[in-house]
């Protein structure tokens, strides 16, 4: 990857609605370069999708949320693969990784309340063959998300006027 | 007022009193009573101190660190100096007596000036220039003596001009790169011949380099490592701009240890020693801030490019600064002051920027654009002052 693509990825990360005139105001990077980047990566899969961060309990709306951790039996050949991936299908599930420590799967889930999580995890996720056994902790507040500080005032105070 | 005045002429000192007052007061006033002011006329970074830092200070607290330091600051801060300069700039300054621990760098310009000035004594200072520089070295017996420089050379001082300047009561040259208003930034060439200049004439160069870390695509010179400097620089820097660290009013000067022990002389009985926090946080900035300072920088960059197009696309030409978060793009086609066309666009526009002029006389027929903003405000910002432009030009 060279500076240039790098640098138009960077903004796109910060901003999605960033358009190639903004990043080519900012960059230098002629218009036509820009769109014919973001074009290749969105064709090979490097740019996934362009989404909205969303401050949920300060929009009103309730949703649940609850890390799972999943211990998981590997099989043969294919090692958490398989399971993994299973897993990740249902839509319940927000993201999804194998991570090293106590337990093997570490998964965000999703629901509209406690009782919706309650039961994908025991009818779905625990009930799956290779799953030796889940510990659900429920989110109780978020703090920060994406890089973002969502709660408290991180205002910059600064003079308007400074020689 | 009137009656203030004439009672405090006998009290203020003439010194002070002749001293030119501050040509953005009014404009502070103003935007004091306006909502929705886009400001372009701030002077900081818009980026808190990095959390590592500012938490460092906080453990600082609870550890029971408030008390004084030595005079020269912290000898851990020193050290961690010495190294950083040793690194970034191969020069080498001994942290126990080179190095000098100051209240930003406005502190150890007035030490630098208290110290090697003697009444009468001129220093030559580039213009448009910074404006703490001609009163520093006025409060401190010395004359001020300005070498205008242009945008048609980018703004960078020449020698020539400089040495032009020389008389037999010049001490010092005073520069500042990269440049606060202009963001001009001195190739090492460049530099290379005021050094000479510097060397035939037996004059001390003081050097203000706090924007040091902000230079795009060009290369920062500490002007100490330039070949015969190092003893007759006296470098200020410090931590407000390159680690978004204003408000700690933590600086440093280096020099060598007569100039930086005369410093330190005045230093201890005016000041004592820079605040503790600040110093402790100062040593996390230099020991972790670095990627921090880099990502600022990029930031930065990005909106440099935004606003010199910008300002371009509008008829108001500007060269594409080097350095600092500052453009100065000239004004000159619509014919008024600088100072009115500051105030008309903060009152009919909303968007407040400084007066060429507030930097010296050199500096009328341009503005002062601080580009530390965010991207949306700049974008808004550029579609006013294009809208205000657009006025002006209808009225001839």
């Amino acid at each position: 990857m060279t500076d240039r693509q790098l640098a138009i990825l960077d903004i796109l990360t910060n901003n999605s609605k960033a358009t190639a005139k903004d990043i080519s105001s900012m960059t230098g990077i002629g218009e036509d370069e820009i769109l014919s980047v973001i074009k290749d990566y969105e064709n090979q899969g490097v740019i996934v999708k362009y989404k909205t961060l969303i401050n949920w309990e300060a929009a009103g709306r309730e949703e649940v949320r609850a890390l799972v951790e999943v211990r998981v039996t590997p099989q043969r050949d294919f090692g958490f693969d398989n399971v993994a991936e299973r897993i990740a299908r249902f839509p319940e599930v927000k993201s999804l990784s194998l991570v090293s420590g106590g337990f093997d799967l570490s998964v965000l889930i999703v629901g509209e309340n406690m009782r919706d999580l309650a039961n994908f995890v025991a009818q779905k996720l625990a009930a799956l063959e290779e799953v030796s056994g889940t510990a659900t902790h429920f989110l109780l507040k978020s703090y920060k998300e994406d890089g973002e500080i969502l709660a408290g005032d991180d205002d910059i105070r600064r003079l308007p006027i400074v020689p | 007022m009137t009656s203030m005045n004439n009672k405090n002429r006998d009290i203020i000192s003439d010194r002070v009193r002749n001293l030119s007052p501050s040509g953005i007061r009014k404009f502070f006033d103003l935007i004091a009573s306006m909502d929705g002011v886009i400001s372009l006329g701030v002077g900081e970074p818009d980026f808190h101190t990095p959390w590592r830092i500012r938490e460092a200070a906080i453990y600082s607290l609870e550890k029971g660190y408030t008390n004084y330091t030595s005079n020269y600051g912290l000898l851990e801060l020193r050290e961690e100096l010495s190294k950083y300069l040793a690194n970034r700039y191969h020069i080498d300054y001994l942290p126990s007596s080179e190095i000098l621990i100051t209240v930003g760098v406005s502190e150890g310009l007035d030490l630098a000036m208290r110290a090697i000035l003697n009444p009468g004594d001129e220093v030559i200072i580039p213009e448009p220039t910074y404006v703490s520089y001609n009163p520093c070295v006025t409060l401190a017996g010395g004359v001020p003596v300005p070498v205008p420089t242009y945008m048609e050379n980018r703004f960078q001082v020449l020698p020539e001009d400089i040495e032009k300047k020389i008389t037999s009561k010049t001490k010092a040259i005073l520069i500042g790169y990269p440049n606060n208003p202009t963001g001009a930034v001195m190739p090492r060439e460049e530099l290379e011949k005021i050094a000479k200049i510097a060397e035939k004439h037996n004059l001390i160069v003081i050097s203000d380099e706090v924007y040091e870390r902000l230079v795009y695509k060009t290369e920062s010179v500490s002007f100490a490592s330039i070949k015969g400097m190092r003893d007759r620089t006296i470098s200020l820097g410090g931590f407000s701009k390159s680690y978004a660290m204003t408000g700690w009013r933590i600086g440093y000067a280096y020099s060598n240890s007569e100039i930086i022990e005369a410093m330190m002389k005045v230093h201890q009985y005016t000041m004592l020693c820079a605040p503790i926090q600040g110093q402790m946080a100062a040593v996390e900035a230099l020991r972790s801030g670095d990627s921090f300072v880099e990502e600022m920088r990029e930031e930065y960059d990005r909106r440099r490019n935004m606003m010199v197009t910008g300002l371009n696309d509008i008829g108001l030409y500007c060269i594409e600064p080097d350095g600092a978060f500052y453009t100065f793009p000239s004004i000159k086609t619509l014919n008024m002051p600088s100072s009115e066309f500051a105030e008309q666009l903060l009152i009919e526009e909303k968007v407040a920027v400084v007066p060429g002029s507030a930097f010296g006389s050199s500096g009328e027929g341009h503005i002062r654009c601080c580009y530390a903003v965010s991207p949306n405000e700049i974008e808004e910002a550029l579609v006013r002052i294009d809208r205000f432009v657009k006025k002006v030009q209808e009225k001839w």
